[in-house]
């Protein structure tokens, strides 16, 4: 039942594209079937395969670096208050900064590079994990805490079994939301500043006006990050919260 | 809260902190394990302050299960030690379980073997048996007192039923309301275990006057 309707969804996508097509021609929109065999085509050629790869290991890249840095400043500012109140008017400023001032900044101040690319979309990324994070830290349970202070548990075992189960769906959601965002952000990264990537290909052919290659290229992009939710982060949400499944 | 309370523990007693609710004995565990640091007075622990805890509600991890909850806090506990303490407390059924499944007597049980797998110098229970019923309070104090008669641990039990702390301690002392003080040190001279209905009454009614003074 389940599996229907999410087809039918998707069957339904198709034929307002098809017809959306026919309505206003295929230079603004190509029918679906002329971007399927764009996609064919670049991937023969071996352009939308590097494209891709590049891509996503800059998503990878600015996400982990953001995740990391986010879980960090988050729980200290969660759990330290004078960290939060000296923190806390960077990370507004940091949230209402523009995505755009952001990359541009860090292409003038670091030159057009692969690092300035990345800290560009970490920042981007970086306020909304930490703002996640921080939410989950200040819900953390006092009582545990204490638990573990009086069976003097390690560091480590602490991190990794009293805190960290307790942040993980504060880090699921921040994981969700960012992948989305990061991607985005990558692509426009890509546009302004980089000579290969998603978004560097989309710039070309903004340029040369080919809607059916920006179809391409999006849309292969689309299916690809939606395989890493469903293949990568579900069974590990899934995993993680097994504990939950079962009830008494 | 409290008012000016002095107690001391020899080695391998057990002793019971018996008083009204809301008279301040929870506090008062937490200051002598060290996590409330609000107060004026001394504290002074076993040489190296190991110090089993069982609170109130058993303040499991509820995504570890029971044996790892167990572990986590007593790395240092081997199979054996492990398999002994879930045989006594019933628990050796339950062992893959996660917290969330096991009922609140199960919880408590666990909660126990943490304490004990951890080989704290100074055990302190607070109310371990409360809301629990009857029967379960009975199977729940004996198994107690066969972990405690088997590694002779200093104990400390809080708890506000007299009943409890004639059936487990050889020391009781008595708290007055808040804000508490100790108003009677009452040494219980006989073994735990087979204490008569007798004995029992004496050492209750001995309490009684106690508290009545008090």
């Amino acid at each position: 039942m389940n599996v229907a309707l999410r087809l039918g969804s998707v069957v339904l996508l198709l034929a307002i594209w098809l017809a959306g097509s026919h309505l206003v021609g295929p230079r603004l929109l190509p029918a679906p079937q002329t971007v399927a065999l764009a996609i064919v085509h670049e991937a023969r050629s071996g352009a939308l395969g590097f494209n891709l790869a590049v891509t996503l290991l800059r998503v990878a890249a600015a996400f982990t670096i953001a995740m990391v840095f986010g879980t960090v400043i988050g729980l200290a500012m969660g759990r330290i208050a004078v960290i939060d109140r000296l923190a806390d008017p960077w990370l507004v400023v940091l949230l209402n900064l523009p995505a755009l001032v952001i990359i541009v900044l860090a292409y003038i101040w670091a030159g057009l590079t692969e690092v300035a690319a990345l800290i560009a979309v970490a920042l981007n990324k970086l306020p909304i994990a930490i703002v996640t994070v921080r939410e989950g830290a200040r819900a953390l349970d006092p009582s545990l805490d204490e638990m573990a202070t009086v069976f003097r548990m390690s560091g480590w075992t602490r991190l990794r079994h009293v805190t960290m189960p307790q942040l993980a769906p504060y880090l699921a959601a921040a994981t969700r939301s960012g992948l989305s965002l990061v991607w985005k952000i990558v692509l426009i990264v890509e546009l302004l500043g980089r000579p290969n990537g998603v978004g560097f290909e989309i710039g070309v052919a903004f340029q040369l006006f080919d809607v059916t290659r920006i179809l391409a290229y999006a849309l292969t992009f689309v299916i690809v990050m939606l395989a890493i939710e469903t293949f990568l982060v579900q069974p590990l949400e899934r995993r993680v919260s097994r504990w939950r499944i079962r009830p008494a | 809260m409290l008012g000016e309370i002095s107690l001391s523990l020899s080695s391998g007693e057990v002793a019971a902190v018996v008083g009204p609710s809301g008279c301040g004995k929870t506090t008062l565990l937490r200051i002598i394990v060290g996590l409330d640091r609000d107060f004026d007075g001394s504290v002074t622990r076993p040489t190296h302050g190991r110090l089993g805890v069982v609170f109130q509600e058993p303040r499991l991890l509820p995504w570890r299960t029971v044996e790892d909850n167990v572990r986590l806090a007593a790395p240092q506990a081997g199979e054996a030690t492990l398999s002994a303490l879930f045989a006594t407390l019933g628990l050796a059924a339950h062992r893959r379980h996660y917290p969330g499944e096991l009922s609140l007597g199960l919880a408590r049980r666990v909660a126990l073997a943490r304490a004990f797998a951890f080989e704290p110098e100074l055990l302190a229970l607070d109310e371990p048996f409360v809301s629990l019923d009857a029967a379960l309070v009975e199977k729940l104090r004996a198994e107690l007192i066969e972990l405690v008669s088997r590694r002779p641990t200093t104990t400390l039990l809080v708890t506000h039923s007299i009943e409890e702390a004639i059936g487990l301690a050889d020391r009781i002392f008595l708290l007055s309301r808040s804000p508490a003080r100790v108003i009677a040190d009452v040494p219980i001279e006989r073994p735990r275990s087979p204490r008569s209905a007798a004995e029992l009454a004496v050492i209750r009614d001995k309490l009684r006057a106690a508290a009545a003074y008090g």
